[in-house]
């Protein structure tokens, strides 16, 4: 054990040569360049906070699921896939997918065709401000946290890579994300964030092809994991059997729950529906980049392009996971129960170091080069995503709405840019929190339960219930947060050691009975106090209640003379059957 | 920061000119990204470090690089076939009456 303390080098992690940072650094010029571009191009506030609207589908798709795939997403999937296996691919085609869909299918006429700015603009005209006021408020204050993770893992990545001392690597990341977004606005961050997915796949498909070359291709990775999980060791670990962690169903792994009916309930339900639904088509931060497309048919099939790419990332990060989990020792050892010195954080590896050390492992210098950049790209392009989300919300919903109204575009638009240095000022000392936190992918579900489940509950049935009021907007999404905030609490470990144990439920399993809560006690509420409660006149609603937008606002009247493979529709059709497919490959 | 070069004048000529793309085409980034990358790591492959004992046996920088290079020749291509076309003027929301409303100036200043 002591040995491994002295693995490559003793102060980073990885050790790359000139070649490796030639290629970093090109990634560094073309990310500046694209703002320094995009600078040129904005010229009032629409453009800065909406990039004109004027992108075509194909990017603001890729956009889409690259503002996701950020350094939460890589490094939290592969970490669930070297400690739980396959089933950890239930985040992307039962806990996205279908809800990238149902966004791009249902919701996205509304968001496009009503011409919001935001989504909490969306809940004002439905709602009034109450819930308005509780939508930008906590939409804001959870971006700022997230992108404090981000920004964290940012760092921590330099940290490993360049031997830096953790705060400096959070200045100059932060630095390099602010000077771009205030450049470039949304276009910087949009065009970086494609630009970002296909370096993260020349980064991570050689990665896993690689990996998997070395463990004797995916018959070779199943032989190794049931070796490994039949080891006394694995057994005295409590790691999932050899069955669990190379099927995706029932997945208790996962979940936490040891029924595998509950657990399949519990992934459906909790994952699939209330978490996903409440994330994918609320979450601004995604929306936002299907606003800024040129017309409601591309708006619409945003997510639906989106959906493509995103049901084949889990085989480039979650695979690598699995991979590291057999192939490098360290991770092998944390697996089995040990405590491997070293890793990003230099207190010892976490299943989080997993892709870095399959990284070491197995990449030639030039190939790491790319990979790093990969990784610096994925990390700086979510926490953009979370600061350019944050600064239209905190201008217009915020701002603008509530503070010094009716001032001129140039106005708003110095405010977004100053919003943004505050953002990111205050995503640096979120950074210094989130580390004190082991599994970032719990922390952030966490969040997820409180935001979005109540959120999507109030936005549904406001939706398709005319009836639904004012009061009950702001009263049900204040109640479900607090819901899912209070079943955190009192479960075992969904808040840290802050959480008192008095509910039996851990892991994932934990946030999705909060979410699901949170959930339930919105639309209850909700139904309740409308009942008792004065609703918006029936002439306020058209455009935000389904009852009452004429068909033809909801569809693009262009449509129909695109070929069916670029209609909304087909492809939704075609991405649904690819996906349960998988499903029952794996 | 640069809050006071944002004053800078936006004449019609420049304004119309970003909408028929040209340099500021994504595709045109990506392609001359991953041909940089594909040229170093082909090159790597023909005369760097193979380091085949991390990859088992394989000339992982030359098969990448080719890779990269065929990827980046196809968004190229596909740029110059079809150049992005913007529509000329995107039209402003003029009619919520519940926002409030911001005073557009008209050209530059």
């Amino acid at each position: 054990m002591q040995a491994m303390a002295a693995v490559p080098a003793a102060d980073t992690l990885i050790s790359a040569n000139a070649v490796d940072y030639l290629i970093i650094a090109l990634y560094f010029v073309f990310v500046l360049g694209i703002g320094v571009m995009a600078r040129r191009a904005v010229s009032d506030s629409i453009d800065f906070f909406l990039s004109g609207r004027s992108l075509p589908a194909w990017v603001t798709g890729l956009a889409f699921i690259s503002a996701n795939l950020g350094a939460v997403e890589i490094m939290g999937m592969s970490a669930n896939g070297a400690e739980l296996g396959i089933s950890t691919v239930h985040y992307f085609w039962v806990g996205a997918i279908p809800a990238m869909l149902f966004l791009g299918v249902v919701m996205m006429p509304f968001y496009y065709g009503s011409k919001v700015r935001s989504v909490p603009e969306f809940m004002f005209r439905r709602f009034g401000t109450g819930a308005h006021l509780v939508n930008a408020l906590s939409f804001a204050l959870a971006q700022l946290l997230i992108a404090g993770v981000n920004l964290y893992l940012l760092g921590s990545i330099v940290h490993a890579l360049l031997g830096w001392p953790l705060w400096v690597a959070l200045l100059v990341a932060a630095a390099i994300v602010l000077s771009y977004i205030t450049l470039g606005g949304l276009s910087a961050a949009i065009y970086n964030e494609v630009l970002q997915f296909f370096v993260i796949v020349a980064a991570l498909l050689p990665l896993t092809l690689i990996g998997l070359h070395r463990v004797g291709g995916y018959q070779g990775l199943k032989d190794k994991i049931t070796e490994f999980a039949s080891s006394p060791a694995a057994t005295a670990a409590k790691v999932p059997s050899a069955e669990q962690q190379l099927h995706s169903w029932p997945g208790e792994a996962l979940s936490g729950f040891s029924s595998p009916f509950w657990s399949v309930v519990g992934i459906v339900f909790g994952l699939g529906f209330v978490l996903s639904f409440g994330y994918w088509t609320t979450n601004f931060v995604e929306v936002q980049r299907a606003m800024a497309s040129n017309s409601i048919s591309a708006a619409r099939k945003t997510p639906i392009i989106g959906s493509f790419p995103k049901m084949f990332v889990p085989f480039i990060v979650i695979l690598p996971g699995m991979i590291a989990a057999v192939l490098v020792k360290e991770i092998g050892e944390l697996k089995a129960g040990g405590t491997p010195p070293g890793g990003a954080s230099g207190e010892g590896v976490k299943y989080n170091d997993s892709l870095l050390l399959l990284m070491r492992d197995v990449l030639p210098n030039g190939l790491l080069g790319v990979a790093i950049a990969g990784l610096l790209a994925a990390f700086m392009a979510g926490m953009a995503a979370n600061i350019s989300a944050f600064n239209t919300v905190f201008s217009y919903d915020l701002w603008q709405r509530y503070i010094r109204k009716d001032h001129s575009d140039d106005y708003y638009l110095r405010i977004g840019r100053l919003a943004t240095v505050g953002a990111t000022v205050i995503a640096v000392f979120t950074a210094i929190v989130a580390s004190s936190f082991s599994n970032v992918m719990d922390y952030l579900q966490t969040l997820f339960g409180f935001f979005n489940a109540p959120l999507f509950a109030t936005f549904i049935l406001g939706m398709f219930w005319k009836r639904m009021t004012p009061t009950a907007g702001w009263v049900g999404l204040s109640a479900g947060t607090l819901s899912a905030v209070v079943v955190a609490f009192l479960s075992k470990d969904a808040f840290g050691s802050v959480s008192r144990g008095v509910i039996p439920l851990e892991g994932q399993g934990a946030a999705f009975v909060a979410a699901s809560a949170a959930f339930v006690v919105d639309i209850v509420l909700s139904v309740v106090v409308s009942l008792g409660t004065e609703p918006k006149p029936v002439s306020e609603l058209r455009g935000l209640v389904y009852s009452e937008t004429p068909r033809k606002d909801l569809v693009d009247p262009m449509e129909h003379r695109l070929p069916w493979y670029r209609r909304t529709l087909p492809l939704a059709g075609i991405s649904l059957v690819l996906v349960t497919i998988l499903n029952f490959l794996f | 920061m640069s809050q006071h070069e944002i004053d800078a004048p936006a004449p019609d000529t420049a304004r119309r000119g970003r909408h028929t793309a040209g340099a500021f085409d994504i595709r045109n980034f990506i392609g001359a990204l991953l041909g940089l990358y594909g040229l170093i790591l082909t090159l790597m492959g023909l005369f760097g470090d193979k380091a085949l004992d991390k990859t088992g046996g394989v000339n992982a920088n030359l098969y990448a690089g080719i890779a990269l290079l065929v990827v980046s020749a196809v968004f190229v291509t596909w740029a110059r076939l079809k150049p992005i076309v913007v529509p000329d003027d995107v039209e402003p929301v003029l009619d919520d009456p519940t926002r409030p409303a911001p005073k557009r100036r008209r050209g530059g200043h």
